[in-house]
């Protein structure tokens, strides 16, 4: 229960940190930001007089003491509210909230696509005879090193316009999800196969291994049942990470399949200097990468009991 | 009887390498075969041949295998797992590795019977509470669920050998089946390997240690480079051996006859430095005075690890430490050396104080007292060369390091070409050679043996004995001696302390500890080991105790 709690305290301290760290990073962004706003509405860029800027100092609070205002962005986070966007005149949460759920599950499903695709190569290919050794863990090394970018559009041109299987623009179906999912998966799913590939070559020499063929168990259900437990424990630690790097990754393959996302929100935002957007879009990755490793925490848990003492 | 299984010629390699040369043996049900040999004399692989686990890159020749009337040559892997669990049962040593670590032991034992579709769910699930009732696991509604980090090690190899005899194998192949246990449990494993025996089964024991198999054993084979250089009764053979290797390894076991005599006959004393005289032995150059030292257990109590200890150790003479796994024998050697923070007493070195010091005052003395440890592998950078490794533990004021360094090797008996060796290009003898000469380096006045030959085979072991007594007599050291290998400690030390549960429990002169023990702990240790004298000349094993003692409970590493 300790534990518990210490790893909760520290998943606030680390959102605590993000969300001070962004909001400094706003303050100390060079140009006055009532002067920004004022030029992002009417398009032009010039000198705003002080009688300009009062009324949208007073609105969004740039007039008041820096403590105050940190304060009041903290107290806001807690409540659930990021601010408003500059651009947009609507609350950020709003905002974020309409375009998350594409984000999410794009994430998860390559995260699951990136498993299956790392597990089935391990299970399948190592230690088998040369050939299918290498081309298994070749296949690990180039996947690993294909850029998102690229990969996302030889999956469009091949599968979605030469082929015509999958949707050019998928919108939100499920059908529509496999493309942009796979794009961010095969990378992560090289990267994982080759810390299970090693780990697994390893675990297959244990003694215990020995004890279960001595048994009479056969070669696949040794793999299956004894090795893989012992052998994705270390691509479950790099999940944690894998999760959040590809939430905020989404974008690539937002962009490249026209999908609906918060990578979209992101890249507009960050071109118009809609500071407060950019900020919760920071603030929801921070909040991914917490639960993330909470849930890891807990995978690792379920698959090494040992843990539990 | 009719004979269940006969080897003729047997032969395997890996590549080039010939590991089995020949090798013939037969076995009829009921009786026991055990193989002795020391690493890499080919005895496991040949009992792996026997259950087709050699490997896959090993080429595996015999005229004759066969086992219960089935030609065992040239089964395909499907016939094979038919024959493994069912037919031969196979115990591997260690079970902390030898068992899944993530999963509960009776999912494993369960395994066993599901592989070879015995019953439903709910009988199998019988079977295996019966099984771990039959081997003498307390509890076993309790244990069934239990990963086997949480149980202690005896009752670990117990459900290790549970799901190798789960279906009633005619043949129980045991693979060093009680190598890293202590000798209490040991005798309680032996038991229970000689009840399944009892019961009809025949059993193969592969071992290295001459005691166990003599204990245990009606045939014994001894094996060498890959082939068998003897083989019979095993009363004969161990009474009466005929081959020179048998001869030498009965005669590099250190035990009660042994003492004072050398091990290794044939290799030669180390004189070439001129003798240190040892210093006048009115004081004693290490004194502990009432140690104690608690850690915090997982269930987040104190648990007092060393309880109230005291020894004095004097100049040129050796302190034995004996006791079980878990009886404080190492946090006494790390108290000592003053690596660990003593939470009551105190260690005064060469008649100073020494562990009431700051580390910082402590430093400049380090060089009175190093340290030999089991595993000097792990004690060493891997990619220092042996020279480095001597000269960095030199100390910072010493002259032409590369002549000390020489006189090192020299004194341990390494050779001018192991100079530029790395740790790993070295056999495990020479490995422990160097961390002796590493310990020596400084010119301590002690040295601290934290189970320096406990990986050793014997006759290695036998060498690095002999060094660490001539060392002994040539420099005046003295030595902390720890050791759970009674044998090992009755051998080397003038005087012994035994431990248990981290008290002292008794202490006298090794002969007055051994010959006439007074405490009932000691006397129960003693009547554990196994001893040389064959199987039916000497009085009954104790039956062991029922209810676990303290040894065979969970051990907390500390």
């Amino acid at each position: 229960m300790k534990s518990v709690a210490l790893k909760i305290l520290g998943a606030l301290v680390v959102l605590w940190a993000a969300a001070t760290f962004t909001f400094f990073v706003q303050a100390a962004l060079p140009g006055d930001r009532a002067t920004l706003l004022l030029n992002q509405d009417s398009g032009q860029i010039k000198k705003r007089t002080a009688a300009e800027l009062a009324p949208i100092n007073e609105e969004f609070g740039f007039d008041k003491p820096l403590v105050q205002q940190y304060a009041d962005y903290l107290g806001g986070l807690a409540t659930g509210d990021l601010g408003i966007s500059y651009q947009k005149k609507a609350p950020v949460t709003e905002i974020i909230g309409e375009q998350i759920l594409p984000t999410v599950w794009l994430t998860l499903a390559a995260l699951v696509a990136a498993w299956v695709i790392a597990l089935l190569l391990t299970l399948f290919t190592t230690r088998r005879s040369r050939v299918v050794k290498t081309l298994g863990s070749g296949f690990e090394t180039l996947s690993a090193a294909l850029p998102h970018y690229w990969l996302g559009v030889i999956l469009l041109v091949v599968f979605a316009i030469q082929l015509s299987i999958f949707p050019v623009e998928g919108g939100t179906s499920l059908y529509g999800l496999i493309l942009p999912a796979l794009t961010l998966a095969i990378p992560l799913a090289g990267f994982l196969g080759q810390v299970t590939r090693d780990e697994f070559e390893n675990v297959l020499d244990e003694p215990f291994i020995t004890s279960a063929r001595a048994r009479g168990m056969g070669d696949f259900e040794v793999r299956w049942r004894h090795a893989l437990r012992h052998a994705v424990l270390p691509a479950i630690t790099l999940s944690g990470w894998a999760l959040g790097a590809l939430f905020s990754g989404a974008v690539i393959a937002e962009i490249v399949f026209a999908r609906q996302g918060i990578g979209q929100i992101l890249v507009t935002a960050a071109n118009a200097r809609d500071v407060p957007v950019v900020a919760g879009i920071v603030m929801v990755v921070a909040f991914v990468y917490v639960i993330a490793n909470l849930l890891v925490d807990l995978a690792y848990r379920i698959v090494d009991p040992r843990i539990q003492t | 009887m009719t004979e269940l299984l006969r080897v003729e010629n047997l032969q395997v390699g890996f590549g080039d390498r010939q590991v089995v040369k020949g090798v013939s043996f037969s076995l009829e049900a009921g009786r026991c075969l055990a193989i002795v040999g020391e690493s890499g004399s080919g005895k496991s692989v040949t009992a792996r041949t026997l259950v087709g686990l050699t490997g896959g890159t090993s080429q595996v020749t015999a005229d004759t295998l066969e086992f219960d009337g089935r030609d065992l040559r040239g089964l395909g892997d499907r016939q094979w797992r038919d024959v493994r669990g069912r037919d031969i049962g196979f115990v591997l040593q260690d079970a902390l590795v030898s068992l899944d670590q993530l999963r509960p032991i009776g999912r494993e034992i369960d395994e066993a019977l599901r592989l070879h579709d015995y019953g439903t769910r709910d009988e199998r699930r019988r079977r295996v509470l019966h099984l771990l009732d039959e081997v003498g696991i307390p509890e076993p509604l309790l244990r069934v669920r239990q990963l086997p980090h949480e149980l202690s090690g005896g009752q670990r190899q117990r459900a290790l050998i549970a799901s190798a005899i789960a279906l009633d194998p005619k043949l129980v192949i045991a693979d060093e089946p009680t190598t890293a246990l202590d000798v209490t449990v040991q005798a309680r494993i032996l038991h229970l390997l000689e009840r399944i025996r009892d019961e009809g089964s025949a059993l193969i024991l592969i071992s290295h240690d001459l005691a166990v198999v003599a204990r245990m054993a009606d045939e014994v084979a001894v094996m060498r480079h890959g082939e068998i250089v003897e083989r019979g009764d095993a009363r004969e053979v161990l009474a009466d051996p005929q081959h020179e290797y048998t001869q030498a390894l009965l005669d590099a076991i250190p035990s009660t006859h042994s003492k004072g005599t050398r091990l290794s006959p044939g290799t030669p004393h180390v004189t070439t430095v001129p003798a240190r005289p040892a210093r006048p032995a009115d004081a004693p150059v290490l004194a502990a005075e009432g140690l104690v030292k608690r850690f915090r257990g997982p269930d987040g109590r104190d648990r007092t690890v060393v309880d109230d200890v005291s020894f004095t150790l004097s100049a040129g003479e050796t302190l034995g430490v004996v006791g079980e796994s878990g009886s404080g024998k190492t946090t006494t050697a790390r108290l000592a050396l003053a690596l660990t923070e003593a939470d009551g007493g105190r260690v005064l070195l060469n008649g100073e104080p020494w562990s009431e010091l700051p580390e910082k005052r402590r430093r400049g003395r380090r060089r009175e007292i190093s340290v030999i440890y089991q595993d000097p592998l792990s004690s060493f950078d891997p990619r220092w060369s042996v020279e480095r490794i001597l000269a960095d533990a030199l100390p910072s004021d010493a002259r032409d390091p590369r002549k000390r360094v020489a006189e090192l090797l020299d004194l341990v008996g390494l050779e001018d070409e192991h100079r530029a060796r790395r740790p790993l290009q070295l056999s495990g003898g020479q490995r422990q050679r160097v961390a002796i000469a590493r310990a020596l380096a400084p010119e301590p006045s002690v040295i601290v043996c934290d189970e320096p030959v406990s990986a050793l085979d014997v006759s290695i072991q036998a060498q690095v004995l002999d060094l660490l007594t001539d060392l002994q007599e040539q420099l005046g050291l003295s030595y902390l001696f720890i050791s759970h290998d009674l044998g090992v400690i009755h051998h080397m030390s003038d005087r012994v302390l035994v431990l248990n549960e981290g008290k002292v429990v008794e202490t006298g002169t090794a002969d007055e500890v051994f010959f006439a023990p007074k405490q009932p702990y000691t006397r129960a240790l003693l009547a554990a080991l196994p001893t040389l004298e064959p199987r039916g000349e000497r009085p009954a094993m104790p039956e062991p105790s029922p209810t676990p003692s303290s040894s065979d409970t969970v051990e907390v590493s500390a």
